[in-house]
């Protein structure tokens, strides 16, 4: 005799579990774990960018001021803001309020887009002062000092690599998010979640909340490298 | 007592509902703590910037993971959990910089 | 039970027979066997690539193979049985097929995500065999840069990316095993009754979960490197390459204990079974497989001696190596004590675990070596190293492997293997492993370069008398091949406790039904309840 024929799992509790409580925290101990392993996934990047950063200070100073303060300022307050309707949208699966899930899904991830396409706008911006690592890239935008040695535009080229590949890699995670939130907002739209059962907004807004975590760090690491001098 | 058994606690725990207030008094928080480290950058302290940015960052990421991400309500294994990553990334991080850091420290030649 | 006239039970291998319902299978014992036959046809290719090896190195000259080839094996058979069979062996096997049922569940905590594992293993096996089709990669397993990332001509995206797939893999069995074991335990299951196989899964698992994220992200900078040509790792561009080594070798080393901490598992299994006593000293064991897990992290630098790194950091790394050896020789010397006055069998599992103990203790004891700054600079990079680790992953990783499969069969397969063979099999597979890289210690001691085709003509007897011994040992491993197909058909009958072994999984039927447990499980009282008076065991 199972515990599962003691309370109503409405067709939720998959047949390897016992009850709707281990299977909800088995899920948020499984996203938990998976989150840890995105923290070692992303530290091995920022570890990379921290060597170079600290061996040798200046071209990454020098890269770093002409990436645009105001845009990653801009994009954290919405990726912050995102976080915050996030936040809401797991409130109202806690309460089961149909209305208040869309809602804030909706705004999530018109957020998340908008950060999107404030990235796009920079990395456009970047491409065309030949800013992009690769055959086009080009130490002209930045207004190296004249008797520069050639290894300090090749140094700030590095920091590029680091940019654009860990903002790119937290852009695909956004991306992911997005895609995910879709599918919520249609079942959540299908009043599929309830306060008995909305362990997927829940895992989702973990994840999400990560997503934000990274971008905390990397915008300071990244736009505001020496600003002062 | 084994957690395979779901105590009050982690059943009350895990469907705790915060006011929206709390949510509202977090992200304040988070503006305040961006302004305040967009304003830092410009100003010249040396040394002491990163420190300042550091620290912002982490006081930032603290009440994400705690109240967002709803960490202080959550069961002890949550904690642990969260905790033991950042750990690791601190281990990974702290030994590839001690090499780094000490490169010639020993004043041995090629060292 | 077997049949006992009426119609039989279905098991987990007869309730539905078609391929469909084998590809898309969620029962963690199926998926255990799809990986079980996925990582035995890696093990004969990295086995047939070591074989190659072995031929050319028979002779000083490099008479086989061209050098390009020779390197291109080289790096082959490090890649495939490193990621290929040794990392996912025992956990994806055994630990898949015996969690559930060590610990009293049904399945794992996420038994389609358990089915994408094996896909995603699939595919980075496909990825990887691609590279080494379309010539090979030459790098050595361990892909270091500059020379991966700019110079090599060969397939290392190709092969990059194969490992890159595969380490996911590896997360999402870590991840299952970590929160099924927290999660699903029978209730009256607490942490220090489980057997001591569940916490070297979960000790494996913690590994798998903190470090293989970061190896995919190494893999994947070298590869916009190469693909780029961003100067990453490369020190005209402003790179380090000993950044990359500081990456690779923070998973990688941990990576060995992944290797080895599920082997110490199996053999907390087979040891109290075949001496009917309780493990000496049950928390010790457990803790000292947690240490394991936990400093295994802090060492990786002792594979960078001599490459630039700092002498101060050279220092702690070779502290702290010599600090994880404790835990190790802890578990040897409670195997000891575990053995001594024990009503010990001679069953195949049993001639495996002890060809184990004393196997890892001489791995062990020249890895203590290696961990000394001195001699790592004399030994580094020759064979002296390829002894050591082969002594751990050989004859500790695969004996491991081999002692659980033995033991577990009948479970698994509700057949007994012919004993006779069996016995045969491991101890052909001792002296061939013993004679294969005993020598290698002293070659690598006598200056041999590893990764070398060719050698002068002082080292040749050593070398002849490991191609001989890598014959030996060649058959040793087709041997279990032969005979355990075989016994599918024609082994013996197996009932539910062939070996009166204590544990939930030898009280459900051999093979079990899909759901495991038809009775909810009562977990005992003590794990490796085995009498502790010598009058009242029985021999098994």
């Amino acid at each position: 005799m199972s515990l599962a024929e003691a309370e109503p799992t409405h067709g939720y509790l998959a047949s390897h579990f016992e009850t709707l409580e281990q299977q909800h925290q088995s899920a948020a101990l499984g996203m938990w774990t998976f989150l840890a392993t995105e923290v070692m996934f992303f530290g091995g990047l920022f570890l990379g960018f921290s060597v170079y950063r600290f061996v040798d200070p200046e071209p990454f100073a020098i890269a770093s001021r002409h990436l645009n303060v105001t845009l990653g300022t801009i994009n954290t307050f919405v990726l912050l803001t995102s976080s915050l309707t996030m936040a809401l949208v797991v409130r109202a699966g806690q309460t089961g309020d149909r209305k208040a899930q869309v809602r804030n899904l909706l705004l999530t991830m018109a957020l998340a887009t908008l950060f999107l396409g404030i990235k796009a706008r920079e990395y456009y911006e970047e491409f065309e002062h030949h800013l992009a690592p690769g055959a086009s890239f080009s130490t002209a935008a930045l207004h190296l000092p004249e008797d520069a040695p050639e290894s300090l535009g090749q140094q700030a080229q590095l920091f590029f690599v680091f940019y654009f590949f860990m903002t790119g890699l937290h852009g695909f995670h956004m991306l992911i998010g997005i895609a995910v939130m879709a599918v919520l907002v249609v079942k959540a739209q299908r009043g599929q979640y309830t306060a008995e059962h909305y362990t997927q907004l829940e895992m989702t807004g973990l994840y999400w909340h990560f997503v934000d975590l990274v971008w905390v760090f990397l915008f300071p690491l990244l736009y505001l490298v020496e600003l002062h001098t | 007592m084994s957690d395979t058994i779901t105590t009050p606690e982690t059943e009350h725990g895990s469907h705790h509902i915060l006011p929206k207030s709390s949510y509202y008094v977090v992200y304040a928080a988070l503006m305040v703590l961006l302004v305040a480290t967009v304003g830092f950058a410009y100003i010249d302290l040396g040394r002491v910037n990163f420190l300042v940015t550091m620290l912002i960052a982490i006081s930032k990421a603290l009440m994400i993971a705690m109240i967002f991400m709803h960490v202080r309500y959550s069961e002890r294994l949550v904690w642990l959990f969260a905790s033991a990553a950042f750990l690791w990334l601190v281990i990974m991080f702290a030994f590839t910089l001690a090499d780094y850091f000490t490169r010639g420290s020993l004043n041995i030649l090629g060292k | 039970m077997s049949a006992q006239g009426a119609e039989p039970q279905p098991n987990y291998l007869t309730a539905g027979q078609s391929v469909r319902s084998w590809l898309l299978t969620i029962d963690h014992k199926r998926i255990g066997l799809l990986y079980m036959v996925s990582i035995t046809l890696f093990f004969f290719l990295g086995g047939a690539a070591a074989t190659l090896v072995r031929l050319e190195l028979m002779t000083p000259k490099g008479d086989v193979v061209q050098p390009e080839t020779y390197n291109k094996l080289f790096t082959a058979h490090g890649v495939i049985m490193v990621f290929f069979f040794l990392i996912p062996s025992i956990p994806a096997v055994l630990g898949n097929f015996l969690v559930p049922l060590m610990i009293g569940a049904r399945d794992l905590a996420f038994p389609k995500l358990n089915l994408a594992s094996w896909y995603v293993f699939m595919i980075g096996g496909v990825f990887t065999l691609w590279a080494v089709l379309t010539g090979g990669v030459d790098t050595g397993w361990t892909f270091y840069t500059p020379y991966s990332s700019m110079f090599s001509n060969t397939s290392v995206m190709s092969a990059a990316l194969g490992v890159f797939i595969v380490g996911f893999s590896s997360i999402l069995t870590g991840l299952n095993f970590i929160v099924t074991i927290h999660k699903m335990r029978a209730p009256g299951m607490t942490w220090l009754r489980l057997p001591l196989f569940i916490w070297a899964m979960y000790a494996t698992s913690l590994i798998m979960i903190l470090g293989t994220p970061v190896l995919a992200v190494t893999v994947a900078l070298v590869g916009l490197e190469r693909f780029f040509g961003f100067g990453i790792f490369d020190p005209k561009l402003g790179g380090d390459p000993i950044l990359f080594q500081h990456l690779f070798w923070f998973y990688s080393h941990p990576a060995v204990y992944i290797m080895l901490l599920p082997s110490f598992g199996v053999i907390n299994e087979i040891v109290p079974c075949f001496t009917k006593r309780p493990v000496f000293g049950y928390r010790t064991m457990a803790t000292a497989m947690m240490a394991i897990a936990a400093l295994g992290f802090l060492v990786w630098g002792h594979h960078m001696f001599v490459s630039g790194q700092s002498m101060y950091g050279g220092l702690i790394f070779s502290f702290l190596s010599f600090f994880v050896a404790i835990p190790s020789a802890v578990k040897v010397f409670n195997w000891t004590a575990t053995l001594y006055k024990g009503t010990v069998s001679g069953t195949t599992p049993m001639l495996y675990a002890l060809g184990f103990i004393g196997l890892f203790t001489i791995g062990g004891l020249t890895g203590l070596m290696l961990a000394s700054l001195a001699i790592d600079v004399h030994v580094h990079d020759t064979y002296f190293v390829v002894a050591h680790f082969h002594y751990i992953m050989v004859g500790g990783a695969v004996m491991g492997y081999l002692g659980g499969i033995h033991f577990w069969w009948p479970k698994i397969t509700g057949r007994m293997y012919p004993e006779i063979w069996g016995k045969l099999a491991a101890l052909t597979i001792f002296i061939g492993f013993n004679l294969t890289f005993f020598p290698q210690f002293i070659l690598g001691y006598l200056g041999m370069p590893r990764r070398y085709y060719e050698y002068d003509a002082e080292y040749q007897v050593l070398n002849v008398m490991s191609t001989a011994g890598a014959s030996i040992l060649a058959v040793g491993f087709l041997l279990p091949l032969v005979y355990l197909i075989l016994s599918l058909w024609m082994g013996k009958e197996a009932g539910p406790n062939p070996w009166g072994a204590k544990g939930l999984e030898w009280e459900i039927p051999s093979p079990p039904t899909v759901h495991n447990f038809d009775e909810p499980p009562v977990a005992p009282e003590r794990p490796y309840d085995y009498p502790l008076k010598e009058q009242d065991r029985e021999p098994s």
